[in-house]
């Protein structure tokens, strides 16, 4: 069984933020505006948050970006009211839009502040509309969204798979925000894979999760920074 | 031959004592058109805005990201917990057969009953999506603490319906017999009420089942509703005392709402007959003794999460009490324990009009509670993002009017057709409850000593 998981290397993170637009194209978010912004109802599925410690000469600063860490034992789920959000098959917290009744409770149950609300109707100004993609489904208002880690595009690779006549390869996906990473901070792939990249990669000993001690078991990983 | 209309004299041609408890009832005057009308029009407002809201979305409130939840749920929890006010207290005080609950309990109920009734709607402001508030039923998921809520919420609702309404049978028969206008109206709600020996016992059976049962009710409800926070991992929400933490809360702002309410009742329908210094006075003991609970048990939350010095839990201590809510967390200090603690310990302040200014504190105070519960453990995120703020919109103001319109306007219905003081409980007390409290008094004595004047019973010959 595939496990979906993510590496993102705090050392090469420039905080650039081309992942969070990349993030917003792919996954058709919808335009916020300046003056809902301002009101704290910025709308990311991914986020890069600068941390900031030290003080005086010594301030350093680092970029963490953060997608939703996709729990295996996500708080979310556990108190959604309608089944509106569960946990996949292969480890992906999913959000069924039109079932979700926003309640708002997995808002404040995630302690990563991972799920938006769509406020009003979602909108795009001008013609961007005509710009959203077709493989991701556009939210209605009053409903919760959040990251999928790009699951049309895990869909689109095994079924192209399938139709070479292959099992899905390390490498196969990847999602918006990992393929537009200049410095290549991001890594997808399968965690039961013992081969994989990311496996790889969460053996090292720079590797570390969010709030691991919480028990939500996240499946985001981070290298942390070397002096 | 007396007509059973003719005021003051009862069909049966005894001198009918409490005509005062009928009066809001026989002569509803001009008062009572005004002031449903001016309360309609608050509610109809409210409405208007609230089809407003549902049309344009959530964004017409203050919420945002890290404070999702805001008014809605902060007035869901504060009225669910006034609604403990009746039935909790009324059934505690007949199962405690404390024989001045008397012209208590009626009042008591209905609070309950329409409080509820508003507090179990404001999850419903809250959705995002209210047109799929029936997914909860069609799609929902026991292991949600949303659904422990719904489940225990109904359950109160339905039995603090059927227990303000069964004591009230007899009052509806009388008004039935004296003739009173709408005639169907207490012809069907009398249920053929005719006070025979067997009636009255049905109906003692009835009210003893019921009290028993509510209690435990009432008690899950607002644990439950407390569960809904402490159930998440959120700082300043895991805490495994917040289930009595809300019962007593609630309790303390009920028995507060219930002071409110009968001081101003007690004025307008002239009752100072009947409410009198001394059933003031015991409930306000309650209250002291409420308020005292309280404090313990926020002394003790708030110690052990500053004595934890846990970094997350920290951000949301400082936050409340020298941050951005300081000014929230002590007026809630000060309404809910020092002014009460104050006024009611001294005998000289504990009048009626200073028992008003505490039950008004303990109510504004506890509303600052549910607020220092709810904004701040939201914005503050555990992960270092910046503090959330939460200003409430025109439109969360609106219908917190809203809610209290509908309160008060369930009060003015239910006075303009039901008496607000049960009177077959009056009069049974001033019938049998003298012989019977002395009675139960002898029976708390010590028996007397079997001296040699009087010969032992024997037994069996």
């Amino acid at each position: 069984m595939t496990r979906w998981g993510m590496v993102i290397d705090l050392d090469r993170c420039t905080g650039c933020g081309s992942c969070m637009a990349a993030c917003h194209q792919e996954n058709n978010l919808a335009a916020v505006g300046p003056e809902e912004s301002s009101r704290d109802r910025a709308f990311h599925w991914l986020r890069v948050l600068p941390e900031v410690s030290g003080s005086g000469a010594e301030v350093k600063v680092r970029y963490v970006p953060q997608p939703c860490v996709q729990c295996d034992d996500p708080p979310c789920v556990r108190v959604c009211p309608v089944h509106a959000t569960y946990l996949g098959e292969e480890g992906i917290v999913a959000q069924i839009y039109s079932r979700c009744i926003g309640c708002r409770y997995c808002m404040a149950a995630c302690p990563y502040n991972a799920k938006v609300f769509n406020w009003y109707e979602p909108e795009w100004p001008g013609d961007l509309k005509q710009g959203t993609n077709p493989d991701v489904s556009l939210r209605p208002k009053g409903v919760v969204e959040k990251c999928t880690f790009c699951h049309h595009r895990v869909v689109k690779a095994r079924e192209e798979a399938r139709a070479a006549g292959r099992e899905i390869r390390d490498g196969d996906v990847t999602p918006a925000c990992a393929e537009s990473c200049p410095a290549r901070a991001i890594e997808f792939g399968d965690l039961e894979d013992p081969t994989s990249r990311v496996s790889e990669l969460t053996r090292s000993p720079r590797a570390f999760r969010l709030h691991a001690d919480l028990g939500t078991r996240p499946k985001v990983y981070y290298l942390a920074e070397r002096d | 031959m007396t007509s059973v209309n003719d005021k003051g004299v009862s069909a049966g041609g005894l001198e009918f004592e409490d005509q005062d408890l009928l009066r809001s009832i026989e002569d509803s005057g001009v008062g009572f058109r005004v002031v449903s009308t001016l309360l309609c029009l608050v509610i109809l407002t409210a409405w208007v805005i609230f089809g407003r809201q549902i049309l344009r979305g959530l964004g017409v409130t203050g919420l945002n990201q890290p404070v999702a939840w805001g008014f809605y749920i902060v007035n869901f929890v504060f009225f669910i917990g006034i609604s403990h006010a009746g039935t909790l207290i009324s059934a505690i005080l007949r199962l405690s057969q404390a024989e001045w609950r008397r012209p208590i309990t009626r009042m008591a109920e209905v609070i309950t009953v329409v409080v509820l009734a508003i507090g179990a709607f404001h999850p419903v402001l809250d959705l995002g999506r209210p047109d799929r508030a029936l997914n909860i039923f069609t799609a929902g998921r026991l292991q949600s603490p949303l659904l422990w809520d719904v489940s225990s919420i109904s359950a109160y609702f339905m039995a603090s319906t059927v227990y303000l309404y069964i004591p009230m049978i007899p009052d509806i028969a009388l008004l039935r017999d004296r003739g009173v206008r709408p005639r169907w109206l207490y012809q069907f709600l009398a249920w053929g009420w005719q006070g025979t020996p067997r009636q009255q016992a049905v109906l003692e059976r009835a009210v003893g089942i019921l009290m028993v049962l509510v209690i435990p009710i009432a008690i899950s409800v607002h644990t439950v509703i407390s569960y809904i926070f402490a159930m998440t991992l959120q700082p300043g929400w895991h805490s495994t005392i917040f289930g009595p933490y809300f019962v007593v809360g609630a309790i303390f702002s009920g028995i507060a709402a219930l002071m409110m309410v009968m001081i101003v009742l007690r004025r307008i329908f002239h009752l100072e007959r009947y409410l009198k210094q001394v059933h003031f006075d015991y409930l306000s003991r309650l209250l002291l003794i409420m308020s005292l609970l309280w404090f313990y048990f926020t002394f003790s939350e708030y110690l052990t999460a500053f004595f934890g010095n846990e970094p997350s839990e920290m951000r949301v201590f400082y936050y409340k009490v020298t941050g951005p809510y300081a000014p929230f967390f002590w007026s809630m200090v000060v309404a809910n324990f020092l002014i009460p603690a104050i006024l009611l310990s001294f005998r000289r302040t504990r009048t009626i009009p200073g028992i008003f200014i505490a039950s008004t504190s303990v109510v504004i105070g506890m509303w600052l509670e549910r607020l220092n519960i709810v904004v701040p453990s939201l914005a503050n995120p555990r992960l270092a993002l910046p503090t959330g703020y939460y200003i409430p919109s025109l439109v969360e103001w609106v219908m917190f009017a809203g809610g209290i319109a509908t309160f008060m306007l369930g009060f003015v219905i239910f006075a303009r057709f039901f008496p607000l003081i049960s009177v077959w409980e009056i009069q049974e007390g001033r019938k049998l409850s003298i012989a019977e409290t002395t009675e139960r008094l002898e029976g708390y004595l010590p028996d007397p000593v079997p001296s040699a004047a009087t010969p032992p019973m024997t037994e069996g010959g």
